[in-house]
C-alpha cells in the first residue's frame, strides 16, 4: 500500500539517506529501527515531504500514486497521518480543540470526537485542558488521537513510547496494536527494541541512511546477530 | 481636563487595536511584517471617503472600505507574497516595496490635499459623562475598538478558524502534517487582518485626518503596539494599544517635543527585559 523506493534524502548538503526501501500492506506493523540518528525521522519526514529534509532521488507511492511532489497536507489527505517524535502538540489549544481542529464536532463518520474519548478515556476527563498540562502518557495518547482524526489508512509513528513509563508503554501497545486489528498499517519507529518486538509484523534495521537488515519477526527472534549488530543488543 | 485627556487617550488606543490587531494577526500567523499595512489603511480611508459621499452613507463607505481593503489582501497574498512564502526578508521587502507603490498611487488617485470623512449626523455632537462634554464620534470609536476586541476573542477562542489559527501560530508543519490546506487559513486571516485596516483607516479618517504620510505614522504606531504586546497577541495588542495610546496623548500634552520619546523609550526599557514582548512567545 505504501512503498517507499530507493529514497535519496538531503539536508542542504548532507545526505541523510541513502536508497531506503521499505512498503508497509493494511493490518500490518512495520518496525524501522535504528540507533540515534540513523535516519528513522529522516525517513518519516521524507514520507510527509515536510519542508526538510529534501528528496532527491527515489519514489514514495501510495496506492500507486507516487506522493513525492505532493503538499503534507495533501498526503495528509491520502489519509496517512503522523504522530511525530516529541509529540508536537500544540500548545495554546486544548485536548478538545486538538481533535475538534480537523474534524467539526459534528462529523458522524469514521473517528468523532466521542470515539477518540472512548478509546481514550483519560482524553476525556481532560478535554479543557491545554497539551503543556498533560502528563507524558495523555500526550502522546492525544499525538496519537489527533492522528486518528483525519480516518487514516496509514500512521507513521515515531518513536511513540520515548519518555513513557512501562505501563504507558504497554497502554500505548494495546492502542496500536488494535489499529492493527482494524487494517490499518503502520511504520512504527523505535528505539525502544522490546516494544518494536512485542508488536511488530515485519521489521528493518537502518543504519546511516541506509536499510541493512529486513525480515519478519519470527526471522529476527530466531536469528539475532543483526540486532546484535545494528542496534548493540545482547 | 484630566479626564478629557484620558478619554482621548483611549479612543485613540480603540483605533490603534483596529489597526494593530489586524496586523499583529498577519505577523503572528503569516510570520509576515506585512510593512504595507499602513498604506492599507490609508487606502480604507480614502476609499471609505470617497463611497461615503458618493452614497451618502457613513456606514456604506465604512463595510466598503472594508471590503475593498479586504480584496487588495487578497491580491497582495496570492498576486506577491505567495511567491516568496518562508523568505521573512524578501517578504519585509515586498510589502515595503507595495507600500510605497500604493502611497504613491493614492497621491495619484486622490491628491495631496487632506481630507477627512463626515462624521454622520447620528454621531455628531457631545455626549455628556458627568461633567465632561466628549465628542460622541470619538466614543463610536470607542465602542467599535471594544467589539473588534470582543468579535476576534470570540472568533479565536471559540471558532474552528481560530482554533487552526492558533495551531498555526504555534506548529504551521504539524497543521499542514494534519491535513490542513494552511494557505487557505493564511488567506483568509490576511484578507480579515486587511479588512481591520481598511476599517481603521475609515475610523481616524473620520476622527484624525486624512493625508500622504499617515500611512507612515499609523504603521509605526501598529508596530510598537505589536512589539510591545507580543506577535500575534490578542490580548498583547489590547494592552499595547492602550498603552501606546495614553503615552501618546499625555506625551503631546506634557512633553510635546519629546512625543516619539515617551512612547518608544518605555518601549525600549520593555524590550530589554521582554525580548518578546509581554504576550510574546518564541517562533
Ligand atoms: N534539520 C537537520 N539539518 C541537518 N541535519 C539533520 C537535520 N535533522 C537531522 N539531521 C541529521 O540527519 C541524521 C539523521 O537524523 P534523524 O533525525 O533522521 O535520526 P533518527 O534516526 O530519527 O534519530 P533519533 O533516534 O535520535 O530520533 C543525523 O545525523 C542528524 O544529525
Ligand atoms: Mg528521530
Amino acid at each position: 500500500m505504501l512503498e517507499i523506493d530507493g529514497l535519496h534524502s538531503y539536508y542542504g548538503d548532507a545526505h541523510v539517506l541513502q536508497g531506503v526501501s521499505l512498503n508497509v500492506a493494511p493490518g500490518e506493523i512495520v518496525a524501522l529501527l535504528g540507533r540515534n540518528g540513523m535516519g528513522k525521522t529522516t525517513t518519516i519526514r521524507s514520507i510527509m515531504n515536510l519542508r526538510q529534509p529534501v528528496v532527491r532521488q527515489g519514489e514514495i507511492r501510495y496506492r500507486g500514486e507516487r506522493l513525492n511532489d505532493l503538499s503534507p497536507h495533501a498526503i495528509a489527505r491520502r489519509k496517512i497521518a503522523l504522530v511525530p517524535q516529541g509529540r508536537r502538540l500544540f500548545a495554546s489549544l486544548t485536548v478538545t480543540e486538538h481533535l475538534t481542529m480537523l474534524k467539526p464536532a459534528s462529523a458522524k463518520h469514521g473517528w468523532t470526537i466521542a470515539r477518540a474519548f472512548d478509546a481514550f478515556p483519560r482524553l476525556a476527563e481532560r478535554k479543557h485542558h491545554r497539551g503543556n498540562q498533560l502528563s507524558g502518557g495523555e500526550r502522546q495518547m492525544l499525538a496519537v488521537a489527533r492522528a486518528l482524526m483525519i480516518d487514516p489508512e496509514v500512521v507513521l509513528m515515531d518513536e511513540p513510547s520515548e519518555g513513557l513509563a512501562p505501563v504507558m508503554v504497554q497502554a500505548l501497545e494495546g492502542v496500536i496494536a488494535a489499529l492493527r486489528g482494524e487494517g490499518l498499517g503502520i511504520l512504527l519507529v523505535e528505539q525502544n527494541l522490546y516494544s518494536a518486538l512485542a508488536l511488530a509484523d515485519r521489521i528493518y534495521l537502518i543504519e546511516t541512511g541506509r536499510i541493512v537488515h529486513h525480515g519478519s519477526k519470527a526471522e529476527l527472534e530466531a536469528d539475532p546477530s543483526a540486532l546484535q549488530r545494528y542496534l548493540g543488543v545482547h | 481636563m484630566l479626564a478629557f485627556q484620558i478619554m482621548n487617550g483611549l479612543t485613540f488606543a480603540a483605533l490603534l487595536f483596529v489597526v494593530a490587531s489586524g496586523f499583529t494577526l498577519i505577523f503572528g500567523l503569516l510570520r509576515i511584517v506585512n510593512l504595507a499595512h499602513g498604506a492599507l489603511y490609508l487606502f480604507g480611508g480614502y476609499i471609505g471617503f470617497t463611497i461615503s459621499k458618493l452614497t451618502g452613507s457613513f456606514l456604506i463607505g465604512g463595510i466598503g472600505a472594508m471590503l475593498c481593503v479586504a480584496i487588495m489582501g487578497l491580491l497582495l497574498d496570492q498576486g506577491l507574497l505567495r511567491f516568496v512564502r518562508g523568505f521573512e526578508l524578501r517578504q519585509v521587502m515586498l510589502t515595503l516595496g507595495v507600500a510605497f507603490v500604493l502611497n504613491d498611487l493614492a497621491l495619484v488617485m486622490w491628491g495631496g490635499d487632506t481630507f477627512t470623512v463626515a462624521t454622520p449626523e447620528w454621531l455628531q455632537g457631545a455626549v455628556v459623562i458627568g461633567s465632561l462634554f466628549y465628542p460622541k464620534f470619538r466614543i463610536f470609536v470607542l465602542v467599535v475598538g471594544i467589539l473588534v476586541f470582543i468579535s476576534l476573542w470570540l472568533l479565536i477562542n471559540k471558532t474552528r478558524l481560530g482554533a487552526l489559527i492558533r495551531a498555526g501560530v504555534d506548529d504551521l508543519e504539524m497543521v499542514e502534517a494534519c491535513g490542513i490546506d494552511i494557505r487557505r487559513v493564511f488567506l483568509v486571516t490576511f484578507m480579515l487582518g486587511s479588512a481591520l485596516a481598511g476599517l481603521g483607516g475609515m475610523l481616524g479618517g473620520t476622527f484624525l485626518a486624512l493625508y500622504p504620510s499617515a500611512d507612515a505614522e499609523i504603521l509605526v504606531f501598529s508596530l510598537a503596539v505589536v512589539i510591545i504586546g507580543g506577535r500575534g497577541s490578542l490580548v498583547g495588542a489590547a494592552i499595547g494599544s492602550l498603552l501606546i495610546g495614553l503615552l501618546n496623548t499625555f506625551g503631546q500634552v506634557w512633553f510635546p517635543q519629546l512625543a516619539y520619546f515617551v512612547i518608544f523609550g518605555p518601549m525600549a526599557v520593555l524590550l530589554a527585559f521582554r525580548p518578546l514582548g509581554l504576550f510574546g512567545k518564541a517562533a
